[in-house]
């Protein structure tokens, strides 16, 4: 089955980004696909590569970074929501890309479920 | 855009708007899914029922004033509004207060016509 | 349909809302809506009463980080991530009562 996933909080703050990530490599190892994941609201400071979290905590935009070179999974930040934060392509973490609202309403159109993870 | 698919897409509202940004984040999500030609309806509940409050003066708080943007939906072939009672009358709200058109539902009907949805988007 | 609560019933009236709506389906808690399900909460009538139409599943890694998972009420269902992955598959839709 092809999952569209959706993010609206950021790292750290709120327990969405790690639920999703977690739901993520649950749904990959069960044989799913994860078409997107969309990034939203605050959901785009996951993409930040300027985040430098402490060595004994996970690395959450990392871990999304190395989920998608490994399942190559399309890892899409909002741009008007990103612009509104100071996310650019200058400080995209790998495997993130910026685009339009439009990609989550495409995720929502060519997948089988869309699930969201918030506040 | 997805040619021959259109599927039934629900956007949940349930935050008032300014104290947080998902109401007019929201708001941005319709506009574009509009585009896209699917079928797409809005369901205001619990304190999303405040987005469609009439009146709202926003230039105390040096915010933009999003709430015309309902009005225009319809411009947009977005013309299903819906509205729980159970959640209008938990804040002393009727219809007669709401800036727009919508269809109030029961908590039941709400159920039901959320069952039917493909997509259901909450923010 | 899967309804998925994430918030505690004590901070906010998500659960509320998606026990009001809900149709039939299944009501998943994750994150801090697993209190709701704690034995003693006072969510818990609530809970039980929509049993009788609703399955009620917990999410079990966050209830074990959240040091509840040995005393949640009777008629739950603890589910892991998989499980999680499962629910969304198995239900034609889902909603995010965020």
């Amino acid at each position: 089955m092809k999952f569209g996933i959706l993010v609206n909080e950021g790292p750290y703050q709120h327990q969405a980004s790690d639920s999703a990530y977690l739901f993520c490599r649950a749904a990959l190892a069960r044989g799913h696909e994860i078409h997107r994941v969309f990034f939203y609201h605050d959901g785009v400071n996951n993409s930040s590569r300027l985040t430098e979290p402490p060595q004994d905590d996970r690395n959450v935009v990392a871990r999304w970074s190395k989920l998608a070179a490994d399942h190559g999974i399309d890892l899409v930040v909002c741009v008007a929501a990103a612009l509104r934060r100071g996310i650019k392509d200058d400080n995209l973490a790998p495997g993130f890309r910026i685009s339009g609202l439009g990609q989550l309403v495409e995720s929502g159109i060519q997948s089988d479920r869309l699930v969201v993870f918030g506040d | 855009m997805t040619e021959g698919i259109a599927k039934k897409f629900m956007f949940v509202n349930r935050s008032a708007p300014y104290g947080t940004v998902y109401a007019l984040e929201s708001l941005e999500v319709v506009l574009i899914s509009a585009a896209f030609d699917q079928d797409v309806s809005l369901v205001f509940v619990d304190d999303g029922v405040w987005q469609l409050k009439k009146g709202q003066q926003t230039k105390g708080i040096e915010t933009k004033n999003f709430s015309p943007t309902y009005r225009a939906l319809e411009g947009y072939d977005v013309e299903k509004l819906y509205v729980e009672r159970e959640s209008l009358e938990a804040r002393g709200l009727d219809e007669g207060d709401l800036l727009v058109d919508v269809t109030v539902l029961s908590s039941g009907e709400l159920g039901r016509l959320m069952d039917e949805q493909d997509v259901v988007l909450s923010f | 349909m899967l309804h998925i609560v994430n918030k505690s019933p004590l901070e906010r009236p998500s659960l509320d809302a998606c026990l009001r709506i809900a149709g039939p389906g299944t009501v998943l808690l994750i994150e801090d809506a697993v209190y709701a399900a704690a034995r003693g909460s006072a969510a818990a009538p609530r809970l039980a009463e929509a049993m009788q139409r609703l399955k009620v599943c917990v999410l079990l890694p966050d209830a074990e980080a959240r040091a509840i998972a040995d005393r949640l009420i009777d008629g739950v269902t603890t589910v892991d991530y998989a499980g999680f992955v499962d629910l969304v598959a198995g239900h034609p839709n889902c909603q995010s009562w965020l």
